[in-house]
């Protein structure tokens, strides 16, 4: 299993590679003892959103599922922790359930919708506009959910203003369970995004993951082949909105409070916009790109809110118009072109002919 | 009786009239290009600003309607020939750059006008059937839906510009060696689509309180008719949007807007399992 982390699929198979990564792990590590809880928070705070942009990447950038819905699956499952949190109180047992079912939830989600339009064989600039349609009409319920006839058991969704109060993950540990906050909700943020990383790398190139591939590149001749195309799109499609769900747990927990603002427009643009500059066929230029995006955006908001807006949208126009394979995938190749010609002797298909 | 008969009508009408003029620009410009303008919403919400300005500076409603219309055409013909034309052939790429437009423009128009714009009364007061009062104003978006469906077949089936434009569809590369030019067809395309979306702001300015991001509140009933309807204005949209407000208008009198809202959205995923070419495909295939 451990041979499928390098492959067709992935960029970045050296060992300069590997040893660069275990280094930005080892640096990630030990990070906290260096600064002060707060910014730790901040730096988790970045790594929450990275799940939805990998789950983005899966049915996107492999599978060819150009999906706007990232944030409706996002708030289902921030929602639904929030209020499986509220109602069922604090305690490892409790939260545990609450994020195992919120991702749970986000998952049947997906594959109700998703089983309709792609076994409704809708594809392409639909896809994106049925999901986007479905984003915006949550964003609207919840913010009409004001009156207190609006909740489930003790939790109110209160409109607007969004859910807050409910408890923060916590887990068992050795001398007492341990709430997630800062430096311990950070460790736990750091080895969870490593392990849905590297799966994602076995899986992107497992046989399942050339599937995917191959359903990108030419549905038809993927479904003559014997495969049948629309059950690889809805693995894809729910494996990735779950990862939005875990997404919108992780950050409804993190702040303990959770809006339909994370649900409708912009905030449903940023997934696409953080992919799309990654580039979207990569895993590690998608980690590593939406990272470095949500800390420009950060710091951009201080100043202004909108003009941050400006700028991401902005980018995204200039990533399809000048680099539409990605800014990151395509600083990345240019940093394998050199590795690549000395090795091109060696695979030059002359040598390749009998 | 005739109040309640005439009731139902009317709300018939106001959803209907609602579908069609926020779904008529969007589907030109996808049926013609196969493109999906996602800064939709923001050539509405440039139609109701301008309107407003216009308004607010002297002009009579109508002539500042007008301009509405007339500056998000110009917008968009403009942003055809600078944005989308080199991305022709990639319709997912030019569905991105536009959504990248449309949060320059939401968010620009925050920063440059403000989150807050004084709006326009509505005109035209009130009428009575059977003891109901209704607005005489959403009756003239219902005769404007009306017009634009007329506008749109007209110019279409009766002009020169209507014939090149169903060439082009139908083959480009053909339609291109009998000289044609494409480029200029699909900035026009862009440019009414543009305009279609500048007068539905145009039309519904004085219902509305005005917010950059008011674009949002049109783009869902927008973006689900096109969805249903397919490829065609008259043969897809026109009925998509009858057959969407029949279900919504049921919904909304039993239930309320936000039921009516999510079972239209129900409705749409229920038809596209059944008609995944929607309405228009399913007519053309009939056809043949």
């Amino acid at each position: 299993m451990l041979n499928l982390l390098n492959g067709p699929q992935t960029m970045g198979r050296g060992r300069v590679f590997w040893i660069c990564a275990a280094l930005v792990l080892a640096a990630a590590l030990v990070y906290p003892a260096f600064a002060d809880p707060y910014d730790v928070g901040n730096f988790g705070y970045f790594l929450i959103w990275i799940f939805m942009a990998l789950g983005l990447c899966v049915m996107w950038g492999l599978c060819g599922m150009l999906s706007f819905g990232q944030t409706f699956f996002f708030g289902i499952g921030g929602y639904a922790y929030g209020v499986l949190a509220i109602i069922l109180g604090n305690g490892p047992a409790a939260t545990i359930v609450g994020l195992f079912g919120a991702v749970a939830l986000a998952g049947l989600a997906a594959a109700v919708l998703g089983y309709f339009m792609i076994y409704g064989r809708i594809s392409g600039v639909f896809f994106g506009i049925v999901t986007l349609s479905f984003t915006l009409a949550l964003a609207f319920f919840l913010g009409q959910t004001a009156g207190p006839e609006w909740a489930i058991g003790r939790a109110r969704l209160n409109g607007f203003n969004g859910m807050q109060g409910m408890s923060p993950l916590s887990v068992p540990w050795f001398g007492g369970p341990v709430v997630l906050e800062e430096t311990a909700l950070y460790y736990v943020l750091v080895a969870g995004l490593t392990a849905t990383y590297l799966l994602l790398r076995v899986l992107a190139n497992s046989r399942f993951g050339n599937v995917l591939v191959a359903v990108r590149e030419d549905p038809e001749r993927a479904e003559l082949l014997g495969y049948d195309v629309r059950r690889y799109q809805l693995i894809a499609f729910v494996l990735g909105s779950a990862l939005a769900g875990v997404s919108g747990v992780l950050y409804t927990s993190w702040g303990q409070f959770i809006t339909p603002s994370s649900i409708g427009l912009p905030a449903a643009a940023m997934p696409i916009i953080w992919v799309a500059f990654s580039g979207r066929t990569d895993l590690t230029a998608t980690l590593v790109g939406t990272f470095l995006l949500l800390v420009g955006f950060q710091t951009l908001t201080i100043y202004s809110q909108e003009t941050a807006l400006v700028v991401m949208g902005a980018l995204l126009a200039a990533t399809i118009l000048f680099v539409p394979r990605g800014f990151v995938v395509g600083i990345g190749e240019l940093l394998a072109r050199p590795r690549r010609k000395r090795l091109a002797p060696a695979l030059s298909p002359d040598d390749a002919r009998p | 009786m005739m109040g309640n008969l005439f009731s139902y009508f009317y709300q018939f009408a106001d959803v209907f009239s609602f579908l069609v003029l926020s779904a008529a620009g969007l589907a030109i410009i996808f049926g013609m290009m196969g493109v999906i303008n996602m800064a939709h919403g923001e050539f509405i919400m440039c139609g109701v600003y301008v309107t407003a300005a216009t308004f607010h500076a002297g002009l009579p409603l109508p002539l500042a309607q007008a301009c509405g219309t007339l500056v998000a055409a110009l917008i968009g013909m403009v942003l055809e020939v600078v944005l989308i034309r080199p991305l022709y052939n990639r319709p997912l790429d030019s569905l991105l750059v536009t959504w990248g437009l449309s949060l320059v423009a939401t968010q620009g128009t925050l920063v440059l006008v403000g989150s807050t714009f004084p709006g326009i009364g509505t005109p035209g007061g009130g009428f009575e059937v059977g003891g109901y009062g209704f607005s005489v104003y959403r009756m003239v978006l219902f005769a404007a839906s009306l017009l634009v469906l007329a506008f749109v077949y007209l110019l279409f089936m009766r002009t020169r510009f209507g014939v090149h434009a169903r060439a082009v569809m139908q083959n480009a590369g053909m339609a291109q060696a009998l000289g044609v030019r494409r480029s200029q067809v699909y900035a026009l395309s862009f440019g009414i689509g543009a305009g279609l979306a500048g007068l539905c702001g145009a039309l519904y300015a004085p219902t509305m309180s005005l917010i950059p991001t008011m674009g949002a509140s049109f783009i869902v009933e927008a973006f689900v008719t096109v969805v249903v309807g397919g490829s065609s204005v008259l043969l897809g949209t026109a009925p998509a949007a009858a057959a969407l407000a029949i279900v919504r208008t049921g919904l909304n009198a039993w239930y309320g807007q936000i039921i009516g809202q999510i079972g239209l959205l129900i409705a749409v995923i229920l038809i596209i399992r059944v008609l995944p070419d929607g309405f228009s495909g399913w007519l053309a295939k009939r056809e043949s």
